[in-house]
């Protein structure tokens, strides 16, 4: 069970605007499947920039980025949204649900996308998703009538929907109240332990990050302890 | 397939959360296929109405004799002055009959020729009508008017009277209405008419002719060929005109070329007769597709407003399809899609509203003693004009729809969900 399902190899970024800022520093590591890993440092310490590297939605980079093995250094920007919808899940900040979508279709979404079934099928997967975060009961309603808890829990249901390799949080209580950050925490947990899913979150929750399995803490755009 | 059902579930879901905008954008579109088709229809109709006005009326191609000069001189044919210049003066034209000669042979010939339609001859003479001791100028012209009513469509322009009395009324003669009402000569009076050769004949009104164009109404009259060739004194081979029809107009001078020089005539082709006509017709055309072009290319800068305004409301919808695996080239689609459907939801309602406004505009009367036979506005029901609609709807709402969409599928992910 311990394969490497991403790696970091060498990645160093600069923004150039307005001045030549190195924001990432030869950053190595690695993520074993089944791993329940938080990133935590500072505010401007690179942590969330690394994380949107690590997504392969920010291209602009030095080093190389493999994930399940595969280098994603050359890939065009329709591969890379492939692997996007089929080995990864956001779960970000702020909801992101789609208000024009009942929850039930912000929850496909992805899913057909991938076109991998039916929609018949990829219907009846996203009530199972709903189901373990006990919001099925919400499956018909909008996103907007739904309270902030609700909608990050959606958002959950949405990144599991193609049981991507990994599942990539940035901050993702950091809008939520102490109770409903507990919920999401506990569901993150859940899926570590009972799914066996591989997550790495990103978060300045200092309690939060105590209670996952690792901890990558980074300072001034490098990884100071892993 | 189900990618495609994906792409316009999406686009349809954004269209409906903006309906206003969107209705407002489709309005827009409606509006300017809908005049772009009521402008063309009637200005289609009206130049049709006033090329019907000459070119229904005229012959394609004219045989005939006129009055010239010899194109060569006899002394360009000695040889004696060969290689020489020959200065001329005072040519007077030769002394030949207005007859086309063998003209039952040369009917025959055209006849046979596929290209034509059919031929109706002619004989026209310059007469006088005698009202008490007042002469009046006049042109009479000896027709078959079956042949003429089948080709130059006679009987619309014969208000009162039936044409084909002209056959059946022996020495009868229809009369230009303005020509008419100076002789105060009522349907069943007997009119008095002088050739230039001093010949009298009475002749019987059976009928008015009135073409909409007043100074020929006043000289113009109709009667039979074998009446025409009475008061001339001719024989009944005498024709002075062979009026050809053809399948294409647009053959006319090559035919008409080809004729003279065959038939040893004169031979006028209907561009050359009327080249004002068509003149005035390609730019009432020009105009009128400049006007309609100007007003979906203005409808196309309203899509381009609604798509991109659209695009900063959705921002955040775009990054997280973005961000979820939906590549540039699908956020493309749709808001392609959404244009699309804009424009071709009220280029649809354009055409059918188009129609409509065409077929209002038919029914306004429009009388005007110029033009007898016209009841209503003129309207043209082409179906090019509602082809070339389509196709610019769709072409202006899809570039309306390009730019907006490149620029969509070109947001980062990144600064959207970073800058929250």
């Amino acid at each position: 069970m311990n394969t490497t399902v991403l790696e970091a190899v060498h990645i160093t970024k600069y923004f150039h605007d307005p001045l030549d800022i190195q924001v990432l520093k030869d950053i190595n590591f690695y993520l074993n499947r089944s791993e329940f890993v938080s990133v935590i440092g500072k505010s401007g310490c690179g942590k969330s920039t690394l994380l949107y590297i690590l997504s392969t939605m920010d291209t602009d980079y030095e080093g190389d980025l493999l994930i399940d093995g595969v280098s994603m250094r050359q890939k065009k920007e329709a591969e890379l949204a492939r692997v996007r919808n089929e080995k990864i899940g956001f779960v970000f900040q702020f909801h992101y649900l789609l208000n024009e979508f009942t929850v039930l279709r912000n929850v496909m979404l992805p899913g057909l996308k991938l076109g991998l079934h039916s929609e018949a099928e990829i219907e009846h997967r996203a009530y199972e998703k709903l189901k373990i975060l006990g919001i099925e009961q919400e499956a018909l309603k909008r996103p907007n009538q739904l309270s902030g808890g609700q909608k990050q829990r959606v958002a959950i249901a949405r990144a599991l929907i193609n049981d991507p390799l990994i599942i990539m949080g940035d901050e993702p209580t950091g809008n939520l109240d102490k109770k409903n950050s507990e919920i999401v925490f506990e569901i993150f947990k859940e899926l570590a332990e009972v799914y066996h899913q591989t997550l790495l979150i990103v978060t300045h929750d200092n309690e939060f990050a105590a209670r996952t399995q690792r901890i990558i803490e980074m300072e001034d755009g490098k990884i100071i302890r892993q | 397939m189900i990618k495609f059902k994906l792409i316009a579930g999406i686009s349809l879901s954004l269209l409906l959360a903006r309906w206003k905008q969107t209705l407002v954008a489709a309005i827009g579109v409606t509006f300017s296929i809908t005049m772009f088709i009521a402008l063309l229809s009637f200005m289609g109709g009206l130049n049709s109405l006033l090329d019907g006005l000459i070119v229904n009326r005229t012959a394609h191609v004219r045989l005939y004799n006129e009055i010239l000069p010899s194109r060569q001189q006899p002394v360009e044919q000695s040889d004696d002055f060969k290689n020489k210049y020959a200065f001329i003066h005072s040519i007077k034209p030769r002394n030949e009959r207005l007859e086309i000669r063998n003209s039952g042979a040369v009917i025959a010939a055209i006849r046979k020729d596929p290209r034509v339609v059919g031929i109706a001859p002619k004989v026209t003479t310059q007469v006088f009508y005698n009202v008490g001791s007042i002469e009046l100028m006049g042109v009479v012209n000896g027709i078959d008017p079956e042949a003429e009513n089948r080709l130059f469509a006679f009987s619309e322009y014969v208000t009162t009277g039936n044409f084909m009395d002209l056959k059946n009324v022996p020495n009868s003669i229809i009369l230009g209405k303005a020509a008419a009402e100076k002789m105060l000569a009522n349907v069943g009076d007997v009119i008095q008419v002088t050739t230039s050769n001093g010949e009298r004949m009475s002749l019987k009104v059976v009928g008015y002719y009135q073409s909409g164009l007043q100074e020929v109404d006043k000289v113009q009259s109709y009667a039979s060929i074998a009446t025409t060739q009475k008061l001339l004194g001719e024989t009944n081979s005498y024709i002075t005109d062979i009026q050809v029809k053809l399948k294409d107009i647009l053959q006319a001078p090559a035919m008409a070329k080809e004729y003279g020089q065959l038939f040893d005539v004169e031979a006028m082709d209907i561009q050359t007769a009327n080249a004002q006509f068509e003149t005035g017709s390609f730019i009432r055309t020009l105009i009128s597709y400049a006007v309609g072009i100007t007003l979906l290319i203005v409808a196309g800068f309203g899509i381009y407003n609604i798509l991109n305004m659209m695009i900063y409301e959705k921002m955040d919808s775009i990054a997280i399809l973005k961000a979820t695996g939906f590549s540039g080239k699908d956020v493309n689609h749709i808001f392609i899609a959404i244009a699309l459907s804009i424009g071709v939801f009220g280029g649809f309602l354009g055409l059918v509203f188009g129609f409509g406004l065409s077929a209002a505009i038919d029914q306004i009367p429009f009388n005007t003693p110029a033009l007898p036979t016209i009841k209503t506005y003129p309207v043209d029901y082409n179906p090019n004009f509602y082809i070339i609609a389509t196709v610019f709807s769709i072409l202006t709402t899809y570039f309306a729809g390009y730019f907006p969409s490149r620029k969509a599928s070109r947001i980062d992910p990144v600064i959207i969900i970073r800058g929250k």
